[in-house]
């Protein structure tokens, strides 16, 4: 579904990824795992078109894509949870998620609401409300159900679980690993490398701009290596 | 007191000028971090392409609409051939690009037109209404009328249509705005447009009052920038309450002190929000945008 070859991108002269390339099929859930400062935003800025790239390419469902705007990736269905929620403060919780049907018009969006708002109750109570008053939580669903609302069949999400309680974290992960079950494949992000590649398929390692490692995920749990430097064991 | 009410009445029509002026700065502000100086020029041009037009035979309304389409297409241009091309220059840049623009209008509508003061005929007769011991003209009726529709459509707009929410979206976080298929730069040409419509109309409705000439557009942008500065940059509500109490504080300047002074109040008012309130009266953006 998405394979990116030998990207490079960079800020002024410092390269932030150096030749990365990975590919994530149709139906998977892969993890991206890697310190801060690794480059994971980056890649998954420049999958998006939010990043300018100096080289290589990105193939999604089989077109090249790394010359096209964000807005016409979005329409082609790669939707992204970016790092830090990135919610719209100011606008209510429901204009937020309408304007993640942005690029499928108003008359798709109520039954986009719908699913949404079974999916997190929450935002329904609060749908009037500016998104600037949710909680980290609340913000982090708001997040992940205005990439929903574009009808993705990508959904990339940098860091979801950052700055939430343990018991959020495991809730937002349930609810990534059951997006699979509704057809949507995904490319996570996580620096908590434990809980992502328990949801996973499989898995990429990226040290300063490079995949160092990359395989199942199961093998990258029990890979000696990975569980001194990521998992903490 | 009719004497005050008398200024007040001027103040408010003056100011309602200015507050469309800071809310085309406003818009554009808001979709990009450009304070767009042109601002003015779309003022002038709004007055100047009616006059002409209308002195050419073309009935006042159609003249009307020909300045507004004229104004439009000015701000289209910018955008598209002066801010597109510096994509990702920094916001000094912008500005200075912003004031190059509007010499260069400036300096074609010299080109075009001529260098006299011109007007045409109020809406609605030139007799002055009697209100309370102070007179009233017509066509200031027309300006803060014209104004307050001018802002309930843009409200609405921005309120109540998903490409309205788009531009407050480009506004709130433009990462966001773009991951979620927002095409920015179309917002910001709309939001060029759109200020280039709404100084047309101020130009139109106050041109039988005070007059326009080519030159206009360079104090009209300053004095509009000031009341947005007073507001709250990036603050449409904070722009129009700024105008008005901008066009205020000039009437009284110059009916208490010396008219010598009225264009001074401006810059006052500018040093003062710099200094004392750099947020402006109704602002908390520049918090809230990092
Ligand atoms: N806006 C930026 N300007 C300059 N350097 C940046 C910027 N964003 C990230 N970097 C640098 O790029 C590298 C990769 O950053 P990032 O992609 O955010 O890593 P990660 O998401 O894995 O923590 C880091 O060295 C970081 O300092
Ligand atoms: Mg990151």
């Amino acid at each position: 579904m998405l394979r990116v070859e030998g990207l490079r991108s960079a800020y002024g002269r410092i390269e932030a990824i150096k030749g990365v390339g990975l590919e994530v099929r149709a139906g998977e859930i892969v993890a991206l795992i890697g310190a801060n400062g690794a480059g994971k935003t980056t890649l998954l800025r420049a999958i998006s078109g939010v990043q300018p790239i100096t080289a290589g390419t990105i193939l999604f469902e089989g077109e090249r894509i790394e010359t096209l705007p964000p807005h016409a990736r979005v329409a082609r269905g790669i939707a992204q949870v970016p790092e830090g929620r990135q919610v719209f403060g100011p606008l209510t919780v429901e204009d937020n998620l309408l304007l993640g049907a942005f690029r499928r018009g108003a008359e798709h969006a109520a039954e986009g609401l719908d699913q949404v708002y079974a999916l997190f109750p929450v935002l329904a109570e609060k749908r009037r409300l500016p998104a600037a008053g949710l909680s980290g939580g609340q913000q982090q669903m708001l997040a992940i159900g205005r990439a929903l609302m574009s009808r993705p069949s990508l959904l990339l999400l940098d860091e979801p679980s950052m700055g939430l309680a343990p018991l959020l974290v495991d809730q937002i992960l349930e609810v990534v690993a059951g997006l699979r079950a509704r057809g949507l494949t995904v490319l996570l992000v996580e620096q908590n490398a434990a809980a992502a590649l328990a949801i996973a398929d499989r898995g990429y390692v990226l040290e300063t701009g490079r995949v160092t490692h990359e395989g199942e995920a199961r093998a990258l749990l029990r890979d000696p290596r990975l569980r001194e430097a990521y998992l903490g064991v | 007191m009719d004497q005050l009410l008398q200024f007040v009445f001027s103040g408010l029509t003056v100011g309602a000028v200015y507050a469309l002026v800071a809310l085309g700065f406003t818009l554009i502000y808001n979709a990009s971090d450009v304070i767009n100086f042109a601002q003015g020029e779309f003022v002038m041009l709004g007055g100047m392409v009616t006059v002409f037009a209308h002195a050419a035979g073309v009935p006042l309304p159609l003249a009307a609409l020909l300045a507004i389409v004229v104004a439009v297409a000015t701000g289209l241009a910018v955008h598209r051939f002066a801010i597109e091309p510096a994509r990702g220059a920094n916001a000094v840049t912008l500005i200075i690009i912003t004031i190059g623009a509007s010499i260069l209008i400036r300096g074609l509508a010299q080109i075009m037109f001529d260098k006299q003061f011109h007007r045409f005929p109020a809406f609605s007769g030139e007799d002055p209404i009697a209100v309370l011991g102070a007179s009233i003209l017509p066509q200031s009726l027309w300006v803060l009328g014209g104004a307050a529709v001018i802002v309930a459509a843009l409200w609405l707009f921005m309120e109540r249509t998903l490409l309205g929410k788009a531009v407050r979206a480009t506004a709130a976080n433009r990462l966001a705005a773009r991951l979620v298929g927002i095409d920015t730069t179309l917002v910001l040409a709309l939001a060029f447009g759109v200020s280039g419509a709404i100084g047309a109309l101020a130009g139109i409705l106050v041109t039988p009052i005070t007059l326009t000439s080519v030159t206009v557009g360079t104090l009209l942008a300053l004095k509009g920038f000031a009341a947005a500065m007073l507001g709250g940059i990036g603050n449409p509500v904070g722009a129009v309450a700024g105008g008005l109490v901008l066009g205020l504080l000039e009437a009284l300047a110059a009916g208490f002190l010396s008219s010598t002074y009225k264009d001074a109040v401006a810059f006052v008012v500018i040093i003062a929000v710099l200094f004392v309130l750099p947020q402006g009266l109704f602002g908390k953006r520049a918090v809230e945008r990092v």
